[in-house]
Order: structure tokens, then C-alpha cells, then sequence
């Protein structure tokens, strides 16, 4: 089924997710019910342990939920296979890591262009090209050949908006994105997520502890003890 | 898969001590691979061409044949009490025509029609017993490789040439161009004139041996039509028994491969040449251990990046791409420089012909070049694939450590 404009980004009905088994089986996720539309900003609160992470995982499709609905752009994703989901969040899904965020070994261009080379499975030239461009749109156009390894902290993670970017995802999802960075970096890379949002109209769902980072969004959800509060 | 190449190619050349290292390992097994075949093979021509000369890989010969009985007129019976004979008397009749059957059996290389018979040299007061062979002409070197032992004269046999071992020389105090009388068991006499004398290290051939041309061998020995036997070199002589088969099936006659009469060698090349596959195995395994702990560690260390490039929606088949061709690009180049390096210092080395003791028969054409870097490729690829399914299977989720 094609997506309409009409279609939601994501539903969940009544997901749960559980680590382990037997005695000592730990539910997570309590049974959540979400909608998001496209283009949105969206704040996940929550304290450590609430299962944010867990569902930035979920909806990034790494992880999959115990049981529940789990529908992106019309796709069930819950009955998918490895190589569907794969595909998937190639095409669909931009992450932000907190850490570990770049391949070292590459450059920042071919760091951005890596979702979409590993679709084709060869750098093709108009890759390069957009990488350049979305470099240019993070501030980073004099950086386009340094080594990952190279760059500071604020500066790997604009690299990381670029590159989720690359494939034109309809949902990028963020965890912590600023959480090791000063606060001058951590605004940098705030500026860049709302302009793109809006000229992009991609939808981001940032996981943070920080309150001024959630007032920057547009709307917010909280997660309490594994249910949306 | 062009993309999955390059990502594997940076992973290597981003730590290159390391793969260098890696690279060098293989390379040194390999080295050791090809100098074990090269030195097995130089080892065994050593032992067959030069400690038992020259030697016939394959002899083809009649059975000695009982003389027929007179045929009696009355009904009586016959019994007749036999000594076999310890010569063939007969040899093989009508030879000439059979060479050229002979020669086109596959694995057969050179072949020498012969005919021996036992005779004394006198010169003056001295006589001293030999064994005659008379050769072909144009075949003189086809089993024995005179051309190496020759020490002074020609090697040339045409007519009333005879060609002589050192010691038998200079016992009899000949030397090249001298006359000397032939007389052969059957009575017969020639005289003969030294054409050459060689020196072949092998006690036998040195002292008591003579060769001669095989038309002036058919005079002295009473064989017109006949030859007492045809020897063969073949391509691989570990293939003797085989085309001695092949040879009963052609021709009919008895063919008798180098690995019945010399039971003794024959064994000891064959436990040589296990000895060197076992070695050889053990260098392979090097390879295969070594490749497989590294490309461990190194997927262990790169955790991280290999859950970032899943999440970026690399399949778990690019994964496993990328880390087997770690390994075959690991093979493929500790291969090259590991026959790069067996091709260049072990060349320089003595020629098997001219090794002297102590030195190693090292014969670089057995090297088994082609071979040792087909099975680097492969050991490395398989020593990679364990690894690869690990890397494939790591949990972006535990690995991006969110």
C-alpha cells in the first residue's frame, strides 16, 4: 500500500516490550498508544530507566517489541524480516546517536553518503554530490575530507544530521544528540534540527533530559515507568 | 558488492601496522609452503636422478621363454625337469617398430631401446670385466644424463665409439681416442676406440660399466632383430606404475615400473613427501588460525561501527561481505608476497645439478607457486567466515551502546 499524505508517520497500539524471560523477565514498555504525523518536533522526556531508549530502538526498528501494533507510513513492521527492516530504515529512518556516531576510518563526505552507498552499492557521483550539499546546510563544507576522527564533538554530529539525512528519511530519531556537547555546540546542532525540520519537513523525535532542548520542540511526550504520561 | 570492497579495503589500510604484520605472517607461511614443495622436489631428484644415477623410471622386458622341446613321434610322454634360466636370452623381437607406439603412451617421456650383455675390456696385459649397454645414437642421454657426468672426450658413440666410467679408465690406463678390445661372453671381438669418460659418482657405473653404439652391440652380442630391454623416463615418475599399465595393455610386453625394483627408495620418497604435506599443512593452518584470531580482535573492536553501519540499514549480508573479503584480500596479497619472496631467494640457489653435500637440493619449478597462493586464498576467505557471521550477527542495538 502507498502511503497518502493522509497515512500517520507511525502508530503504536498498546506496544509492550519485555527483557528476558521467566523470574527474571523485566517489562519495559507497559502497553503504549502513539500517533505521530509527518514533520513534526517532537521532545521524548522521560528519566533514566522510563524506556526511552527502548522505544527509540523500537521505532527505529532495531529492536523489536513483544507485542502490540507497530505500523510506520501503512508498513506493519511487527511480522517484518531482518531484510525488510533493513531496508526500511534505509530508506525511512535517520538516526543521531549520542556516541560512537561516525565510522572513523571515513571521511565526513563519505560518512554522510554511507546510507545511501550502501543501498547501491557504490558511491555513485550524485551521492557525493547531495553529501556535499547537506554538508554545506550543517556548516560543514571546509570539513568534507577530514577523517571522522578528525573533527570535534559538535562538529561529528552535524555530520550525523547530514547523514541522516541523506536518504530523505521521513523520521529521524535522536537520542540525546547534544548530551556530551558544550552548550554553544549543543545549540549549533538545535539550529540545524529546527531548520531542517522545517525546510525538509522531516520529523524528528529527540530523547532528552533537557528541558531547554524540549521548549525548542513542538510538541513533547513523557515517559513514566513504561507508559506515556 | 563494489562498496562492501572499498569499506573492507579502509578497514585494512586504517591500521596498516597491523595488517602489515597480518599480511607478513601469511606471507612467511606461504614462503615456508612453497620452500617445503620445492625442496621435497629437489630432494627427490636428487635421491632418483643422482645417488642411484640414472635409473629408468619404467623397464619393459620379455620373460625368459623355455626352449621348445623336440617333438616326439610316439605317444610317450615327455617330463622335463627345467632350470629357468637367470638371463633372457630371447629379448624383444622386432623392438624398433614398438618405439614409436611406446613413445606416444601418455606419461611416457623419452624412451631407449638396449641391448646389455656382459663382457671384458683388455688392453695389453689388463682385463677387467663389464657390463655393455648399447644405446641408440640419438638417445645416448635419455636415461642416463651423461651430459653431466661426462668428464673428458665427446659423448658421441657413432660406430667404434665406447664410452667408459673414470675409474675403469684409469685402471686400464685409457684414455679418450685410445683403442681397446671387446671381447663378449658369445666370443665375439671388436676393437673399439675410447670416445668419452665420465664420472658419475655412482661405484657400478664408474668402474665396470661400458656404452657403446647399439648397431655394434647387435654384432657383438648376436642380436639382429632383437633388444634386451627398452627403458623409460617419464614426466612424473611418481606415476610409474600407471603407464607400466598402460604399457602391458599396449604392447603386450612386461613393463616394470622404478617402484618395484627400487622398493627401498621408492619408500623412503614416498615418507619424504609426507613429511613435507604434513608440514605444508601445518603452515596452512598458520594461516587459517591467524587470519581467523585477528579478524576476531578486529571485529570485536569494531562493535560499534558494525551496529552504526547496521542502523544505517546495512544488511547483515554487507557485513558479512565486508569481513570475508578482509580475509581474501589478506590471503590474496600475504600469498603474492609469499611466492614473491620464495621466487626470489630461492632462485638464486644452487641448480639441483650442481648441488654439492651439505648444500639443499632446492628446485623452484616445484614450488607449487600457483598452488600455495589458490590455497592461501581460500584458507584466509574460510578462516574469515567465522568471524564475518559474528561480526553479521552483533546487535546494533548492544553494539551502538544506547
Amino acid at each position: 500500500m502507498m502511503p497518502s499524505d493522509e497515512t500517520p508517520l507511525l502508530e503504536l497500539q498498546d506496544l509492550t516490550k519485555t527483557f528476558g524471560t521467566g523470574e527474571t523477565a523485566t517489562q519495559v514498555l507497559k502497553g503504549l498508544n502513539l500517533t505521530l504525523q509527518k514533520g513534526g518536533m517532537i521532545a521524548l522526556l522521560g528519566a533514566s530507566g522510563s524506556g526511552k531508549s527502548t522505544l527509540l530502538n523500537i521505532l527505529g526498528t532495531l529492536l523489536r517489541p513483544t507485542s502490540g501494533g507497530f505500523t510506520m507510513l501503512g508498513q506493519n513492521l511487527f511480522t517484518a524480516n531482518d531484510a525488510t527492516l533493513t531496508d526500511f530504515r534505509n530508506r525511512h529512518i535517520g538516526f543521531v546517536f549520542q556516541l560512537h556516531n561516525l565510522l572513523p576510518d571515513f571521511t565526513a563526505l563519505e560518512n554522510v553518503i554511507f546510507p545511501s552507498a550502501v543501498r547501491d552499492g557504490v558511491e555513485r557521483p550524485a551521492a557525493r554530490r547531495r553529501g556535499a550539499e547537506l554538508l554545506d546546510i550543517v556548516g560543514l563544507s571546509d570539513r568534507i575530507n577530514f577523517r571522522a576522527t578528525k573533527l570535534s564533538g559538535g562538529q561529528k554530529q552535524r555530520v550525523a544530521v547530514a547523514r541522516a539525512l541523506m536518504n530523505n528519511p521521513d523520521l529521524i530519531l535522536a537520542d540525546e544528540p547534544t548530551g556530551n556537547l558544550d552548550s554553544k555546540s549543543a545549540q549549533q546542532v538545535m539550529d540545524l534540527i529546527t531548520r531542517v525540520n522545517k525546510s525538509e519537513n522531516t520529523a524528528f523525535l529527540i530523547s532528552t533530559h533537557d528541558e531547554d532542548i524540549a521548549a525548542q520542540c513542538t510538541s513533547r511526550i513523557e515517559i513514566r515507568d513504561g507508559r506515556i504520561s | 558488492m563494489r562498496y562492501g570492497l572499498k569499506v573492507a579495503l579502509r578497514h585494512l589500510t586504517s591500521n596498516l601496522s597491523q595488517t602489515g604484520l597480518l599480511v607478513f605472517g601469511v606471507a612467511v607461511a606461504v614462503f615456508i609452503f612453497i620452500f617445503m614443495s620445492a625442496l621435497i622436489g629437489g630432494l627427490a631428484d636428487l635421491m632418483v636422478n643422482r645417488t642411484l644415477g640414472g635409473l629408468a623410471h619404467v623397464t619393459i622386458k620379455v620373460e625368459d621363454k623355455a626352449l621348445p622341446l623336440l617333438k616326439t613321434d610316439s605317444e610317450a610322454r615327455v617330463l622335463v625337469a627345467r632350470q629357468k634360466s637367470t638371463r633372457d636370452t630371447t629379448g624383444i623381437q622386432d623392438a624398433m617398430p614398438l618405439l614409436p607406439v611406446i613413445d606416444q603412451v601418455p606419461g611416457v617421456a623419452v624412451s631407449s631401446a638396449q641391448i646389455t650383455g656382459g663382457a671384458v675390456l683388455i688392453r695389453g696385459e689388463r682385463v677387467r670385466q663389464v657390463s655393455v649397454t648399447g644405446l641408440a645414437p640419438d638417445r645416448v642421454t635419455a636415461i642416463i644424463p651423461f651430459e653431466r657426468y661426462l668428464h673428458t672426450g665427446r659423448l658421441s658413440l657413432e660406430g667404434d665409439g665406447i664410452l667408459i666410467g673414470a675409474i675403469l679408465a684409469n685402471d686400464m690406463n685409457l684414455s679418450v681416442e685410445s683403442p681397446v678390445t671387446l671381447r663378449t661372453d658369445q666370443g665375439n671381438t671388436a676393437i673399439l676406440r675410447v670416445s668419452g669418460i665420465f664420472s658419475s659418482g655412482v661405484g657400478q657405473l664408474d668402474t665396470a660399466s661400458a656404452y657403446l653404439d647399439i648397431r655394434t652391440a647387435r654384432n657383438l652380442f648376436d642380436m639382429p632383430n632383437a633388444v634386451s630391454r627398452i627403458e623409460l623416463k617419464l614426466t612424473d615418475l611418481y606415476d610409474a606404475e600407471t603407464v607400466a599399465a598402460r604399457i602391458v595393455a599396449t604392447t603386450g610386453l612386461d613393463a616394470e615400473p622404478w617402484t618395484a625394483t627400487a622398493q627401498q627408495l621408492y619408500e623412503g620418497l614416498r615418507a619424504q613427501s609426507d613429511t613435507g604435506l604434513i608440514l605444508k599443512s601445518f603452515a596452512l593452518l598458520t594461516i587459517v588460525i591467524g587470519v581467523a584470531s585477528s579478524l576476531m580482535l578486529t571485529t570485536y573492536r569494531r562493535r560499534p561501527e558494525i551496529g552504526i553501519m547496521r542502523a544505517m540499514g546495512a544488511s547483515q549480508n554487507f557485513i558479512l561481505f565486508v569481513f570475508v573479503s578482509q580475509g581474501a584480500i589478506i590471503g590474496l596479497f600475504g600469498g603474492l608476497i609469499g611466492a614473491g619472496l620464495g621466487v626470489a631467494i630461492l632462485t638464486p640457489l644452487t641448480p639441483i645439478g650442481e648441488v654439492r653435500s651439505g648444500q639443499l637440493p632446492i628446485d623452484v619449478a616445484q614450488g607449487s607457486i600457483g598452488l600455495a597462493i589458490a590455497l592461501t586464498m581460500i584458507g584466509a576467505t574460510l578462516a574469515a567466515i567465522l568471524p564475518a557471521r559474528a561480526a553479521s550477527r552483533i546487535d546494533p542495538v548492544e553494539a551502538i551502546g544506547q
